[in-house]
């Protein structure tokens, strides 16, 4: 496969698990959960790093998965003790996060790890680090993991769909049928946090956090069935990689950047034109009651 | 390091982000009891991009030039927000984050646009994103100044205003007060606040300057005032602390090391805070259950004296 071939795989691997994902976040109204996991992984790939030594693979999932339980957790915490929970998550998140930056400053160096990096992602360099698949051939390291996260992602959802569907419409209901809500909670907070993680090396921070949050927002306006939503917000997720690569490679600039900017352009289409909820709709609907 | 805290800019630098500090506490405790603290975060990522489309319309890097895109672009930012919540089902929280991550998108786009073109590198835009105090000159130290002070006066000299917008917004009704005109000067010292912060702090960590600060003084006062004068206190001295802790290594990042101090603060305040502080909860606590057991075994020693189990 060719170079734009890789890097447009790597993103619509990235789009798909996270818009899968992002149906339920914005559905449990905690669209703000991923801004701050997505910033705080920073610090379990850096400590993992201070640990290990080593900047690849297990180490780096297992610190992020860890951290993210951590925010997941403080914030919760945090709430307990009757601290809002917009004033807990600001809170809990700028802190570890700024602990990570001052790590990499003062200890790491900017040898190997570099915070512009963690940020923006350099998808660019990624068709060049492959590994050796026996049926599959030479794939590119990022991409396989993306891949496995994606399977572990879909797997999740279709094996606990009833579940998830269940604690996310109706927590009171899924706990009187005996489902363990608690449990529910914090494995999607796993989920979130494996799919930032392997996300954040191919593109950095932010397009993760658009990637979570947008194409599941756009599909919200386009449908009220579950099901449906997870598909438009696919479809979507992928749509916004491919078209952002086309801009980033026109005018030349970050790719990520311009995903991110993508996944906006598909937001203001569906705001403007969805049938429901949609601007046009909003306005054209009266009149038609006039007639 | 004595010789960095005797140069007259290092002075000056401190100086602006201590007043930063206390203008970032004093407003963000306005954000905190309007429970939007998340706004600031997602206001301050969406004006990196009006920083960027300044810089490449002037070409230079003039710091007030700058600001003023800053806050053209995160008022834009604010406006979508409540438009995107206001015309659909999407939630507040929902559009934040979205605003945030496409807006920082596009930043990025154009910074990387900048960066590539001739001397882009040398025009220090990066630092908007962690903030470095000590690249400050001094004309920015006085647009920084300036702009603060004036935020500080809006919110004490309105200070009555305030509170009746944030607790009471019937009596504020009554009263005449027009809650929408207060709303407009809110988004605007918030703004005010952010793009002036971002400079010193960066516009990842704005917001903790913000937020932290305002939670901490909860910790210590039910009054109102008193929780204005502790919230601009602990901001103003994370921000001495921190730009003086940044200024011990070289090339360090402000913004990270005044957010730690601020947490420090924040953890303080949370263990020993007189206000529902853990200690003095768990204290309280301890000494009602001995309360309590003392009353139970009172009464079990009367009914045992009866012959009663």
């Amino acid at each position: 496969m060719s170079y734009t071939a890789w890097i447009i795989v790597t993103a619509s691997l990235v789009g798909l698990s996270c818009s899968l994902i992002g149906v339920f976040l914005i559905l449990r109204k905690m669209a703000m959960m991923a801004d701050a996991i997505s910033h705080t992984v920073l610090l379990g790939i850096v400590v993992a790093y201070l640990i290990t030594k080593e900047l690849s693979g297990p180490h780096m999932l297992i610190g992020a998965i860890i951290a993210g339980l951590l925010t997941a957790i403080l914030v919760q915490w945090l709430n307990n003790l009757s601290i809002e929970q917009h004033a807990s998550l600001g809170i809990v998140f700028t802190t570890l996060f700024a602990i990570g930056v001052i790590l990499i400053a003062t200890s790491v160096g900017n040898a190997h790890l570099d915070v512009q990096h963690a940020l923006m992602g350099e998808i660019t360099f990624i068709p060049w680090e492959t590994v050796t698949i026996p049926v599959l051939g030479k794939i590119p390291e990022a991409t396989l993991l993306l891949g496995v996260v994606l399977l572990i992602v879909l797997i999740c959802i279709i094996a606990f769909y009833k579940e998830w569907k269940i604690t996310t419409f109706d927590p009171a209901l899924a706990a009187s049928l005996g489902i363990p809500v608690v449990f529910m909670h914090y494995l999607f907070m796993s989920l979130v946090s494996v799919t930032t993680v392997a996300s954040f090396d191919a593109v950095g921070a932010i397009m993760v956090v658009a990637m979570l949050i947008t194409p599941a927002a756009s599909a919200y306006l386009w449908t009220d069935k579950l099901i449906t939503m997870l598909v438009i917000s696919a479809i979507f997720g992928v749509i916004s990689a491919i078209i952002g690569y086309y801009i980033a490679a026109w005018v030349d600039t970050s790719i990520s950047g311009s995903m991110a900017f993508a996944t906006g352009i598909i937001f203001m289409l569906s705001f403007v034109s969805s049938p429901k909820h949609g601007l046009l709709a909003k306005y054209t609907k009266p009149m038609k009651s006039v007639v | 390091m004595w010789s960095i805290l005797a140069s007259s800019n290092f002075q000056w630098v401190l100086a602006s982000t201590m007043i930063l500090g206390v203008a970032a506490g004093m407003v963000g405790l306005l954000a905190y009891w309007k429970k939007q603290s998340l706004m600031s975060d997602a206001l301050a990522h969406a004006a990196l991009p009006g920083v960027i489309i300044a810089f490449l319309l002037l070409g230079e890097k003039n710091l007030f030039i700058l600001i003023i895109g800053a806050a053209i672009s995160s008022l834009i930012g604010a406006f979508l927000i409540q438009w995107i919540q206001s015309a659909t089902r999407i939630t507040e929280d929902t559009a934040m984050g979205m605003i945030l991550s496409i807006f920082f998108g596009l930043g990025i786009m154009l910074l990387t646009i900048v960066n590539r073109s001739a001397g882009g590198n040398q025009s220090g835009l990066d630092s908007f994103i962690f903030g470095q105090a000590a690249s400050m000159v001094k004309s920015d130290v006085f647009t920084m100044l300036i702009l603060t002070l004036v935020v500080i006066l809006i919110v004490f000299l309105g200070f009555k205003e305030w509170k009746i917008y944030l607790f009471d917004p019937q009596f504020a009704r009554g009263l005449g007060l027009s809650s929408k005109g207060m709303s407009v000067i809110y988004t605007v010292v918030l703004v005010t606040t952010i793009v002036v912060g971002i400079q010193a702090v960066g516009v990842i960590l704005i917001a903790a300057l913000l937020i932290i600060p305002s939670v901490s003084a909860r910790y210590w006062t039910n009054s109102f005032f008193c929780m204005l004068l502790l919230s601009a206190l602990f901001g103003g001295l994370s921000g001495i602390i921190g730009t003086y802790l940044s200024a011990i290594g070289k090339g360090w990042p402000t913004g990270p090391f005044i957010v730690i101090v601020a947490a420090s603060f924040f953890v303080l305040s949370l263990v020993f805070g007189k206000e529902k502080g853990i200690l003095v909860s768990r204290l309280e606590f301890n000494a009602q259950r001995k309360l309590l057991n003392s009353q139970t075994n009172a009464n079990a020693n009367t009914l045992d004296s009866k012959g009663v189990h």
